[in-house]
């Protein structure tokens, strides 16, 4: 069957929709973080994918080989890695500074931590509340 | 001087003047006789202006290019140049009387009410002498803004309600109608540029041209017409200089003024003839007339009454402009005059009544006549301008009003002014009876101070003056009727 | 050394922010980001020049030609944003001086620079490039310093707005990754100009047109436009002083511009908007921004939501401009990109100096302001007068502009939208000036802000004035972009 042949395509997909549909509706801030890397690796999939190239040689230089696979979108990928990788870290990073000083990850929870800080002491110094030194 | 320099020191005298007094703030005489000086030589610029345009000098001044085709520019004309006069002249004492006024009341921020005065005048100028439409509505926009903080002058609840709907009214016709409706012209016409005969003859259908004529008339927020008229009563939360000086003369005539440039200079009277949407608006006009008149009939406070005439009195105008008589539109003109004196003098008095002995209403007037004879007899003869009897300046204005409705056949317009006079008569006179025949009541108290007592009685006199002396001002309404054929 | 200014605008930001970081004090940072910055503003001028002088400017990076290398490649168009980012940047660094002090730890100060200074490159980058990748890199760089810096507000939400961004803006930046990888594998190039070359050929397969959805929805998102907004409101709010002027004068700018580039130079008119007819989406779009948005900013209790929602609104307007697509309304939203770069930057200045002796900026902050800070509050009316759209500020070239497009186009309902729009704007900036100005205080102490404040805030405000009244520059400028994108693809 023709759909079996871009199993890869389908794989990457179903992963993409996976992490999107996380990061949407997921109100853990961590779970979100998880979506947003799933989603970002079913890209990384589906660049690698466009690279394969038939009965391909890796691209490197060696005597006999004629057809080599797409090295561009391998180099295009270890830079959006790299990306992927700083995005997750400073999410984290957040995330930790978010426990801190509201002491909650889930979003609901934050939203209406929000809200009741701003009710309650709308012209206060936020910083106050910091539980950690 | 050369014309273009007199142009700019009408522009600008009255705010480098503003710019001294904040200057000066912390030393009140040094202030006032800046004021006066101001007032004064704004009077002598526009005077001499006046002077140079009847000498046929060609009086124009680019001031800057926005974009091409996109200019702020002057030029003077007949209506204009005599708009100017009016205004600056009318400011001498209006300024006058502020100072006595702001005193005997110890108003706080007084700086602030002057500048703002001072800025408001020099938006004022602009309109009367702007060469195209949208000079005139930029600083239709500045009157709009700078007269906001005199509104709202006294800062308190009422005073910022009122000039919440002075506001939103005003800025939302402009912007929603006015603004709109000059887009329009110039999509249609290709220049803003205010053309003798006119500057959309053949270029649009008459139907349509209908439907931009009302966009104007009602985009005009500032000439009152109904129902577009809510501003005017709410305005009258201000101190009274600003009642007398703007919402008499410079910022209700600015609107006026704006639908007679339109019609005269963007449509044409020729043009407009064919335009069988503009009789709708005359019946429109003619309406705004005979309800305001009407409901100031039932306004108990001086000061609603007095706006509620206004609003009359300003319908008269644009009635007379829509009739297309070349008569009507000289008796419109003329009108301008004769109501800014007579309402300025109505309003100079109805605060001196309220310095003098803290009234506002009607019902608190018995025998005002004789605890205040100077101000009520000018009040007397505000009255009789506004009914239009001899020898009053109304009467000369109403005249023309009526021979042009008689030669453009207009039987309405006929009877829209003999019904009103009837109007005003009736409300007016009531006035006076209880002044001059009633016995007085209350703690007995003397005159205002003697510069608001200056101010009004130099205002009443003019308006009797007009009604023999009103050759100049009629030698200049009619050439504005020369101008458009 | 001349040849190679193209590359030392983008890298010389980039070498100093690590710098930056690693300085021991914050005053020396800021001198340095600030020293940074004017060097980038006299480089990019000096491009700008050239590029009117000489014509486009393309560099090979590393010596590579094009359809291999990278190329930068810098026309009329991005030779201008170019400029704008570099002045915003280097009129908000000297002012950023004070409000940083006072809103940021000291040990915090060099990293905010060095963010800063990777923010700037980002947004240089972008615009200088001419391949679709580099552009995501760059875009990574600047959203991820923006995350950062957002995050260094002082009010706990900061952190919530700047987590909410990043994983809106990172779903963004991965739909554009999507965009751009299928259209590579349907072309096999990455430079902007081969792309646009090759992409006729294609232009039919679903493939392509999915590919141009992904790329505009994740430029609508780092634009923010409605309703893909929803990140803007508290980021611009809880953001530092700073960031918040920064930000809305540059960084949605620069999106718009990517937008503007892909629309017109890669995909083309004719393809995106006559056979996809993205156009009419874009309509749909700016229409309900502009209004939502200004609905959304009446309704808001602090100054700087005001200013946020109603940036979300004026991408709007620039939107519209460029959805008309006719040279007239081209240069309407290139005027209007460039004016309300030039007004928020000074609105958003006169909110941090507000910041800066009051503490805060709802609307209760703002009583009696004209008394306390009147050069800050002046500045602040006479920017919000440009943001109504008066005449004799810049704000009105551009709608003026605006509306001419519309009435040409036939399109009268725009012009009435306009408008209204116009009339909200004018709602929601006069019930800050009427606070500041007509609202009793009980404080009435004197208590400007600093001159290295007020100083970057009135050249702003002054250029505000300058542009509405001697037009034959910006104007000039925004037409010879206009051309550039509506000779469409080479």
């Amino acid at each position: 069957m023709s759909w079996l042949a871009h199993f890869n395509y389908w794989a990457v997909i179903v992963v993409m929709m996976t992490g999107l549909y996380m990061a949407i509706a997921q109100s853990d801030l961590m779970r979100k973080l998880i979506g947003i890397t799933l989603l970002q690796t079913a890209v990384f999939f589906l660049y690698i994918s466009f690279g394969f190239v038939r009965n391909a040689q890796v691209p490197i230089l060696t005597e006999g080989a004629e057809r080599y696979s797409n090295p561009l979108p391998h180099v295009l990928i270890l830079t959006a890695i790299v990306v992927g990788v700083a995005t997750t870290a400073l999410g984290l990073a957040l995330v930790v500074r978010i426990r801190e000083r509201y002491g909650s990850i889930d979003e609901a929870e934050l939203a209406s931590l929000a809200d009741e800080v701003e009710d309650l002491e709308p012209h206060h110094d936020f910083d106050d509340q910091d539980e950690h030194p | 001087m050369s014309p273009q320099l007199l142009m700019l020191s009408c522009l600008c005298l009255p705010l480098v003047g503003g710019g001294m007094l904040l200057l000066a703030h912390r030393r009140p005489r040094l202030r006032e006789l800046i004021l006066v000086l101001t007032a004064a030589l704004s009077f002598t610029s526009a005077l001499a202006l006046l002077l140079q345009f009847r000498e046929g000098n060609l009086l124009r001044l680019d001031l800057l290019t926005l974009l091409p085709g996109l200019d702020l520019m002057f030029e003077i004309e007949p209506l204009g140049a005599l708009f100017a006069v009016l205004a600056s002249g009318l400011w001498l004492p209006t300024s006058l009387y502020a100072i006595g006024y702001l005193r005997a009341r110890k108003e706080e921020h007084q700086t602030r009410f002057h500048f703002w005065f001072c800025v408001a005048i020099s938006a004022t100028m602009g309109i009367a002498m702007a060469g195209n439409l949208l000079t005139l509505f930029v600083f239709y926009e500045v009157l709009t803004l700078s007269t906001y903080p005199l509104v709202t002058h006294i800062g308190n609840r009422g005073a910022v309600r009122g000039g919440r709907v002075y506001l939103g009214v005003l800025l939302a016709t402009s912007i929603g109608l006015l603004l709109p409706a000059m887009l329009w012209t110039l999509h249609v016409a290709g220049t803003l540029q205010f053309t003798a005969g006119g500057i959309l003859e053949g270029k649009l259908a008459p139907a349509l041209a209908g439907l931009l004529l009302l966009m104007f008339v009602l985009g005009v927020g500032k000439a009152a017409v109904m129902p577009m008229h809510r501003w005017l009563p709410a305005a009258m939360v201000a101190p009274t200089p600003v009642s007398a000086l703007l919402h008499a003369v410079a910022v209700v005539k600015a609107g006026v003024f704006t639908i007679t440039k339109v019609v005269v200079y963007i449509f044409g009277t020729g043009f407009l003839g064919t335009v069988p949407a503009q009789r709708y608006l005359v019946y429109l006009a003619g309406f705004t007339v005979i309800a305001a008149s009407v409901v100031a009939l039932r306004q108990d406070n001086i000061k609603r009454l007095l706006a509620y005439s206004t609003i009359s009195q300003l319908s008269y105008i644009v009635m007379a402009t829509l009739a297309l008589a070349p008569l009507a539109l000289t008796g419109a003109g003329l009108h301008m005059v004769a109501h800014a004196f007579g309402k300025i003098t109505l309003f100079f008095a109805a605060g001196a009544i309220y310095v003098a002995a803290h009234r506002t209403q009607v019902s608190e007037l018995d025998g005002m006549g004789r605890r205040m004879p100077w101000t009520m007899a000018a009040f007397a003869i505000g009255a009789l301008t506004m009914i239009g009897v001899p020898p009053s300046a109304g009467f000369v204005s109403k005249w023309f009003i009526i021979a042009g409705a008689y030669q453009a056949d207009l039987y309405f317009v006929l009877a829209v002014i003999v019904l009103s006079t009837a109007l005003n008569a009736f409300y007016m006179l009531p006035i006076l009876h209880r002044a001059f025949f009633r016995a007085p009541e209350g703690r007995a108290h003397g005159e205002a101070p003697w510069p608001m007592r200056v101010a009004l009685v130099s205002t009443a006199a003019a308006s009797v003056l007009m009604f023999f002396f009103h050759a100049p001002i009629l030698a200049l309404t009619r050439s504005l009727t020369g101008a458009a054929p | 050394m001349r040849e190679h200014l193209p590359i030392l605008l983008v890298v010389l930001p980039m070498l100093a922010a690590p710098i930056c970081s690693m300085l021991p004090r914050g005053r020396q940072a800021w001198l340095l980001a600030t020293a940074v910055s004017w060097a980038v503003l006299a480089i990019a001028a000096s491009l700008l020049i050239r590029v009117h002088a000489e014509g486009t400017i393309s560099y090979a990076l590393g010596g590579w030609p094009a359809p291999i290398g990278i190329e930068y490649r810098l026309d009329g168009l991005n030779a201008l944003v170019q400029v704008l980012v570099a002045a915003i940047a280097a009129c908000v660094l000297p002012f950023s001086g004070r409000s940083v002090q006072d809103e940021i730890d000291a040990d915090r100060q060099p990293g905010f620079f060095a963010l800063l200074l990777l923010l700037i490159t980002g947004l240089l980058g972008i615009v200088a490039t001419g391949d679709v990748f580099n552009v995501f890199v760059f875009l990574e760089i600047s959203s991820l310093a923006t995350y950062g810096l957002i995050a260094f507000g002082r009010d706990r939400r900061a952190l919530l707005a700047a987590y909410r961004y990043l994983v809106l803006g990172s779903i963004g930046a991965t739909l554009y990754l999507i965009g751009i990888g299928l259209l590579y594998a349907l072309t096999g190039t990455l430079n902007m100009q081969d792309l646009a070359a090759r992409l006729p050929a294609v232009a039919d397969t679903r493939t392509a047109q999915t590919a141009i959805t992904l790329v505009m929805v994740g430029l609508g998102i780092k634009m923010a436009l409605f309703p893909l907004h929803l990140w803007l409101p508290n980021a611009y709010r809880f953001a530092p002083s700073a960031i918040s002027a920064f930000l809305p004068a540059t960084a949605t700018k620069v999106a718009i511009y990517l937008m503007l580039r892909f629309v017109f130079d890669i995909f083309g008119v004719g393809f995106a908007f006559g056979r996809l007819e993205l156009n009419e989406v874009l309509l749909a779009l700016a229409a309900a921004a502009m209004l939502s948005a200004s609905l959304a900013a009446m309704q808001q209790r602090d100054v700087k939501g005001i200013l946020a929602y109603s940036s979300v609104a004026q991408v709007g307007y620039i939107v519209l401009g460029a959805a008309l697509a006719t040279p007239i309304g081209l240069t309407a939203s290139l005027l209007h990109l460039f004016n309300h770069a030039l007004m928020k930057g000074a609105l958003f200045m006169a909110m941090g100096c507000v910041m800066l002796r009051v503490g805060r900026t709802d609307l209760d902050a703002i009583r009696g302001l004209g008394r306390r800070m009147p050069w800050t509050a002046a500045a602040f009316v006479v920017a919000g007068l440009s943001l109504i759209g008066v005449p004799l500020t810049a704000g009105f070239i551009s709608k003026w502009y605006l509306v001419l497009a519309a009435l040409e186009a036939g399109w009268w309902p725009l012009v009435i939208l306009i408008l209204v729009a116009s009339l909200m704007a004018l709602i929601y900036v006069w019930r800050v000036v009427a606070l500041a100005y007509f609202a009793p205080n009980e404080s009435q102490r004197r208590e400007e802000a600093p001159l290295s404040m007020l100083v970057p805030l009135w050249l702003l405000v002054l250029a505000n004035i300058w542009f509405g009244i001697d037009t034959r520059l910006s104007v000039a400028m925004a037409e010879s972009g206009m051309r550039v994108l509506m000779a469409g693809p080479p």
